[in-house]
């Protein structure tokens, strides 16, 4: 178990940067999500750590030790695929045991050893059988026991639920967090998908264009977007444009089309350097369809419902108020609005971010 | 006409293909001198007599040495070659993947006396070496065809998993690359046996004096009489050629049943 860190990392392909000078500390034990859409740079990331790439420029420290030029089988690192990358030819328990034989482990711990990740991963009884015998979930539960019987200083782990269907996805989330707590490994978790992020990650560092967007508690990136590619990146958002018309120590007042002015909380606005232009952030779920005005406080305007989308517990509203379309997620109380429906749209200033704009 | 015709006539045109070698394995168990039907007896006299043929027992010696060393050495060099052309970028890949694979394209007789040519002009006369070089590279383009089909199929990830976990690359390529390439090179390794086993020009051209294989011994044997040692021969090489890439083709297949394919 190991920290890792970034620093300056730059990838080129030819004229290409895949990924721009990125520095990045991940301390030990932590799990960690590169999170972007594809071509963002998070597997090339990824996979510069693992030593399968070299940087063109910066430093990769493991531990404390620069591993720039050690090669990938001698970086003690356990790699899990998104599309397992068991050896077909072994049967699991010598898949599992794969690592092990190189690292003069006595036979005899190595059966134990086997059987205890097997057990780990909740798949004591399979050791005998050929890869190509197990489902895709029982294969990606061999293929995390097969890199952390090797007690790995980090374990890289590249969408590894992307090939799986997806109630079995979200099991294999909730198994694998925690197989990572139970040994603590640093964990380094590259994926596309935000919920998956959202729901495993001690840190998420968001990532765009082969560069870094955010670092952040999950409550944090998804709360306070430092950028409008977060913002929509991670849930639904209604992103306004408009002029900060007040900046202070207790935050900024916001004056944007549909609702007017905003007071938004400083903590929520963190990355606005002042007056001038700046952007409304409002989550989807944040913003609440009603009958009635709302008599707490909330800010309200009238506004009607373009489209309904109905997903069972809650609903999704694409709303129209003046010149402006908006997105709404709502838990459904009785019965969900109906299309052309007019309502009352109310926010809560201290429920909105301000970005700079 | 038609399905019927088609019928017919495919049964005859296989018919005047296989029933001339047909009649050479039948004859090869003739008790007679002379090969004629209805035939007197069996007998496997003309086996024995081939047996003790010292020249045809030489010559099927040579055969079976050339053939297993051209297996062996085609084999290393064209899964070397299909690893440097499949997983690295090799400068000018496409240009040397033609070269590699035109031995088959271009007539094995201009190949032949291309090679002969080539070798005069350094000085070097024949050998058993030069006909052992001959026959690799008019044999390695079959074994690259095959293991670079098999080594595109062999995901990258499978590798870098074993890599991750210790193994060195030449760890790597012995306990994950060649196990899962084992088809493809013995199935190449095969092809270049009995290629180098059934081939006669080139073999003619290279083959330096004194030294006989079982297609030329035959060819040099037909040139006197017709012997019905011949039909014992074709027979033998009939099994040989026919019979080994069957066999290869019913182990690998056990072998793949087994690993519950």
């Amino acid at each position: 178990m190991s920290s890792v860190q970034l620093d300056n990392i730059v990838k080129r392909f030819g004229a290409f940067t895949a990924v721009e000078k990125t520095s990045l500390s991940i301390p030990e034990g932590a799990f960690v999500t590169l999170l972007g859409p594809s071509g963002c740079g998070k597997t090339t990331t990824l996979r510069m750590i693992a030593g399968l790439l070299d940087p063109t420029e910066g430093d990769i420290i493991i531990g404390g030790r620069r591993v720039n030029d050690l090669p990938i089988h001698k970086r003690n690192l356990g790699l899990v695929f998104q599309n397992y990358a068991l050896f077909p030819h072994k049967t699991v328990a010598e898949n599992v045991a794969f690592g092990l034989r190189y690292r003069n482990v006595p036979k005899a711990d190595i059966t134990r050893r086997v059987q205890d990740a097997l057990d780990l991963v909740q798949l004591p009884d399979v050791g005998a059988r050929y890869p190509k015998a197990l489902s895709g979930g029982q294969q990606q539960r061999i293929a995390l026991a097969r890199a952390i019987v090797i007690e790995p200083d980090v374990l890289l782990l590249d969408e590894p639920l992307s090939a799986l269907d997806a109630n079995l996805r979200e099991d294999m989330r909730v198994e694998l967090k925690r197989i990572q707590a139970r040994i603590g490994v640093t964990t380094v978790f590259v994926t596309h998908d935000q919920s998956e992020a959202l729901a495993m990650s001690d840190q998420i560092v968001v990532m765009s264009d082969g560069r870094v967007e955010q670092v952040g508690a999950p409550q944090d990136v998804y709360n306070t977007p430092a950028s409008e590619f977060v913002a929509r990146f991670l849930g639904a958002s209604n992103i306004l444009g408009g002029q900060c018309v007040a900046h202070g120590a207790d935050g900024a007042t916001l004056e944007v089309p549909v609702f007017g002015k905003i007071a938004v909380p400083a903590a929520k606005a963190p990355h606005l350097q002042g007056q001038g232009p700046a952007k409304l952030v409002i989550r989807a779920e944040k913003l609440f369809l009603r009958d009635t005005p709302p008599q707490d406080g909330a800010i309200t305007v009238p506004a009607t419902v373009e489209a309904v989308d109905y997903q069972g517990q809650s609903a999704r509203y694409f709303l129209r108020a003046g010149d402006t379309a908006l997105q709404a997620i709502n838990m459904i109380e009785g019965r969900p609005f109906d299309q052309g429906a007019q309502v009352h749209l109310s926010i809560h200033p201290h429920d909105c971010a301000a970005l700079p704009g | 006409m038609g399905w019927a015709a088609i019928r017919t006539y495919t049964i005859l045109v296989y018919l005047f293909m296989f029933l001339p070698v047909a009649v050479v394995v039948l004859l090869s168990f003739n008790q007679n001198q002379f090969g004629s039907f209805p035939m007197t007896g069996l007998s496997l006299r003309w086996f024995e007599a081939l047996w003790n043929n010292e020249a045809v027992m030489r010559a099927f010696r040579t055969s079976v040495v050339l053939g297993l060393l051209t297996a062996l050495i085609s084999t290393t060099l064209g899964v070397l070659a299909s690893l440097a052309l499949v997983r690295y970028s090799v400068p000018g890949k496409n240009l040397i993947t033609t070269i590699l694979i035109a031995p088959i394209l271009v007539p094995e007789v201009v190949l032949a006396v291309a090679l002969l040519l080539f070798l005069n002009w350094l000085g070097i006369g024949k050998s058993f070496a030069l006909l052992l070089a001959g026959h690799v590279i008019f044999t390695l383009p079959f074994v690259i065809l095959v293991v670079q089909a098999r080594l595109v199929g062999i995901r990258r990830d499978v590798e870098e998993a074993a890599l991750s976990l210790g193994a060195s690359p030449v760890q790597t390529f012995f306990s994950i690359t060649l196990p899962l390439l084992m088809p493809a090179v013995a199935a190449g390794g095969l092809f270049a046996f009995t290629i180098s086993f059934d081939d006669i020009t080139g073999t003619l051209f290279w083959k330096p004096g004194g030294v006989e294989t079982v297609p030329t011994q035959i060819f040099s044997m037909l040139r006197n009489s017709i012997s019905p040692e011949i039909n014992a021969l074709g027979t033998v090489m009939i099994v040989m050629t026919v019979g080994l890439p069957l066999l290869g083709a019913a182990i690998a297949r056990s072998m793949a049943l087994k690993r519950g394919a």
